[in-house]
């Protein structure tokens, strides 16, 4: 009888209590596996000096993050949801069904993508020519459409090492992918005019050519990674062969195992991203919910600390890790302290 | 009709028959050892990978030094009020341990010249200025004094004294040069660095990328414990009344058939299906908060009460039937029979299964991803019962969440939270085993 009564009164504390923890005190943010690292080592230093306490960051990716924000408005739901890619019209009518009228776009700076190879295998410089010949489905050989029958680099490309063609590139559920696919693969397609011989076949329906474009070979040469790039990385430390694709912040964490190939005859670094002549990178966000800007503690202030120069600036602790800071900084800090909403898409 | 002749022969002569199963009982008797010793294989390959990796992450490198408290740069209005005091950043508390490390090279007679000394400074923990900080907060007496301070080494540093980093790998590395590992050599020599036992990794809490030699598992213990005891406690009392009821008193026909049937069902289902449950239920429905070890724990309750209720029943089953007719035939009620006679007996067996259900749900990662536990959180969740709704990790989730860093050095700490997830799981089956042995009775 004694434990009945004992669980019953702590299932009462419990009750009461519930009500009482009810008022949410901490930032809630999830979203995208490529800005987490950077979003915690802000929620850290945050916590540390401001006197809220420390945002709860989770990962799960850029979609699911921005669908959890836009569940509705409430304690119970996100406050910001971290996007390596920008968010769209389908998130945004979401949004606006569920009664989340107004969000707040924050763009905290740029990511580059790069291709890696084993730490002790030779030297790449690749085009992004060179990759759609390379794992492209269907690629222009002496002028005609064929099956991609390269087997190895140097069959791409002469200039490049004899090795065997073996890619590890983001599956379609990343954010990574999309622009491998756009500024790599689909770059490649024109560049190498198949493009064109696609637009031919198909009659000019440039939407077909461009799905034909961003067809890749199913013979296993090229090969989706679902997980991080930590997976990446162990898949090609078993196969030396391999050329995986990477974030330059992991990149930079691991220089001792990877070599990193150029692009465009670029290395990919904080300045040639900056800069904008590494081709491959893209903007990395975050999306607020205005409506919570008065009603979770300190949720206005994370914000501000995130866009500052002490934390997002050229010098700041994101750039150590590997964030290429935003030139137009300025505007962002601007927009963010007058609570500027997003306008509709353009 | 003739009777079958069988032929004469010796006892003591094998014949063919008998050695063929002879030789069958071998190689079955083989087939046996080889499963066993596969499985031994597989478990030995798992622990020397687990613990190869992870026992270091129990040992950390420190940097020891004197820093004297500037308040001036510490207290700029000199009134020593907490308030005014919490303005100056960890920037501020940064630059006085720079220089305090600078102070302390020069003091040793080593030369830092060939380094720049943004170079010197990245050998202390980003970690360091925030306990600095915490130190003088919490005591602004201290303002103006020397105190003896003892901080993380950067990761690299700690990877370079385990033999993770290495002079080849530094120059290859962006993070660290050979330049550095040699002044941390000095100072290890002349006692500015040590490497020693690292409580902070049981008892600190998660840490970002950019310090990873700080990351510890104190907030995943805490949550871990906090859900396994609102699991004994809502799922001890449902578990054992739904079998008493079903075992004891329920009528046997369709229905409790029909419960049955589920009941087996249920304990298959995969785990992240209880997951979705959860959120539709608890978080959307309920209007619990996200990533609270309530949440998680309700859940993990759901998970385990199928798979309490199932060896309750078969161990009230096992009392036998002679004792129910022996306290019934004295007189007494069926509520006395079951609770003065049949429970008792049955009790160790229902322990059992409920501690095996607790380490089953204490390693569950599926269904916490859904409800928002697989999260970075820094802060403790305070005291039970508030507690119980303030955002928490789980031991699991923190493996799971470190195997997924860029850094290095978080590989080495996962294996170590294996370390520690395993060595919890055995001291609950200890005592499910020693329960077993001193209060089981053979009939």
């Amino acid at each position: 009888m004694t434990l009945v009564r004992m669980t019953l009164s702590t299932l009462a504390i419990a009750a009461v209590s519930a009500t009482a923890a009810q008022a949410r005190d901490q930032i809630q943010i999830a979203g995208s596996s490529t800005v987490l690292p950077y979003a915690t080592i802000v929620a850290e230093i945050f916590g540390e000096n401001f006197g809220f306490p420390t945002p709860v960051v989770e990962g799960g990716g850029s979609g699911a993050g921005r669908k959890k924000m836009c569940e509705g408005v409430g304690e119970n739901t996100t406050d910001i949801a971290n996007s390596s890619s920008r968010i769209g019209q389908s998130d945004i009518d979401l949004c606006a069904s569920n009664g989340v009228n107004e969000i707040m776009e924050v763009r905290i700076g740029y990511d580059g993508i790069v291709f890696a190879s084993d730490v002790n295998g030779p030297e790449f410089a690749f085009t992004p020519t060179d990759w759609f010949n390379a794992i492209g489905a269907q690629v222009l050989k002496d002028g005609v459409l064929v099956a991609n029958p390269n087997k190895t680099w140097a069959d791409v490309n002469p200039a490049l090492p004899a090795q065997a063609l073996l890619a590890f590139v983001p599956g379609t559920k990343h954010g990574t992918r999309e622009v491998f696919d756009i500024k790599v693969i689909e770059a490649g397609c024109k560049a190498s005019g198949a493009e064109a011989a696609f637009l031919a076949a198909n009659g000019g329906d440039a939407k077909a050519a461009s799905a034909s474009c961003m067809m890749l070979r199913t013979d296993g040469v090229s090969v989706d990674i679902d997980g991080d790039y930590t997976e990446t990385l162990a898949r090609l430390d078993a196969n030396k062969n391999a050329i995986g694709v990477f974030g330059l912040s992991f990149y930079q964490n691991n220089t001792d195992k990877l070599r990193v190939a150029t692009m465009g005859d670029i290395v990919p670094s904080t300045e040639t991203i900056a800069n904008g002549t590494y081709p491959v990178s893209r903007p990395l966000y975050f999306y607020v919910k205005t409506a919570h800007l008065d009603v979770i503690p300190g949720l206005q202030e994370f914000i501000e600390f995130f866009v500052s120069d002490d934390m997002a600036g050229p010098d700041g602790p994101l750039a150590d890790y590997g964030l290429v800071s935003d030139p137009e900084l300025a505007q962002t800090q601007a927009n963010v302290a007058g609570r500027q909403a997003m306008g509709p898409l353009n | 009709m003739t009777p079958v002749q069988s032929p004469r022969r010796s006892l003591l002569t094998v014949d063919a028959r008998t050695r063929r199963r002879n030789a069958a009982e071998t190689r079955f008797r083989a087939y046996g050892i080889i499963a066993v010793s596969l499985a031994m294989l597989a478990l030995a390959v798992l622990l020397y990978s687990v613990f190869s990796n992870g026992i270091s992450a129990f040992r950390q490198t420190f940097i020891v030094m004197d820093i004297t408290l500037d308040s001036a740069a510490l207290d700029p209005t000199g009134q020593r009020d907490p308030a005014a005091m919490a303005k100056v950043t960890t920037i501020g508390y940064g630059k006085q341990i720079e220089a305090a490390l600078v102070h302390a090279l020069e003091a040793k007679g080593i030369s830092s010249a060939e380094i720049s000394a943004k170079d010197v400074s990245a050998l202390i923990s980003k970690e360091s200025p925030a306990q600095l900080r915490n130190i003088v907060l919490a005591n602004p007496a201290l303002l103006g004094s020397t105190i003896h301070f003892r901080g993380y080494a950067n990761a690299r540093i700690d990877g370079y004294f385990k033999g993770r980093v290495s002079m080849e790998s530094a120059v290859r590395d962006s993070n660290i040069s050979p330049a550095q590992l040699q002044l941390a050599d000095k100072m290890r020599a002349t006692g500015l660095m040590e490497v020693g036992f690292n409580w902070g990794f049981l008892t600190g809490p998660d840490a970002s990328e950019l310090r990873p030699e700080a990351a510890g598992l104190g907030v995943a213990i805490l949550g871990s414990l906090y859900m396994m005891l609102i699991v004994l406690v809502l799922a001890l009392p449902i578990g054992v009344a739904a079998s008493i009821y079903l075992e004891e008193f329920a009528p046997q026909n369709r229905w409790t058939d029909l419960i049955e049937v589920n009941i087996a069902n249920l304990a298959a289902v995969p785990s992240i299906v209880f997951g979705i449950l959860g959120l539709a239920l608890f978080i959307n429905f309920a209007g619990l908060p996200q990533s609270a070890p309530v949440v998680g724990a309700l859940v993990l309750t759901l998970i385990t009460l199928p798979r309490i209720i199932i060896p309750a029943r078969a161990s009230l089953k096992s009392v036998p039937p002679s004792i129910r007719d022996a306290a019934l035939a004295v007189g007494a009620s069926k509520m006395q029979t079951v609770l003065h006679h049949v429970l008792p007996l049955a009790m160790p067996g229902i322990l059992t299964g409920l501690i095996i259900g607790l380490a089953q749900a204490l390693g569950e990662t599926a269904p916490l991803l859904l409800i928002g536990m697989v999260a970075f959180v820094r802060d403790f969740p305070a005291a039970p019962p508030e507690g119980f709704f303030d955002p928490a990790s789980a031991l699991p989730v923190q493996v799971y969440n470190w195997t997924q860093r860029a850094d290095p050095a978080f590989a080495e700490r996962a294996s170590g939270a294996i370390i520690v997830l395993l060595v919890f799981l055995l001291v609950i089956n200890s005592v499910a085993i020693v329960l077993r042995r001193r209060f089981e009775r053979r009939w």
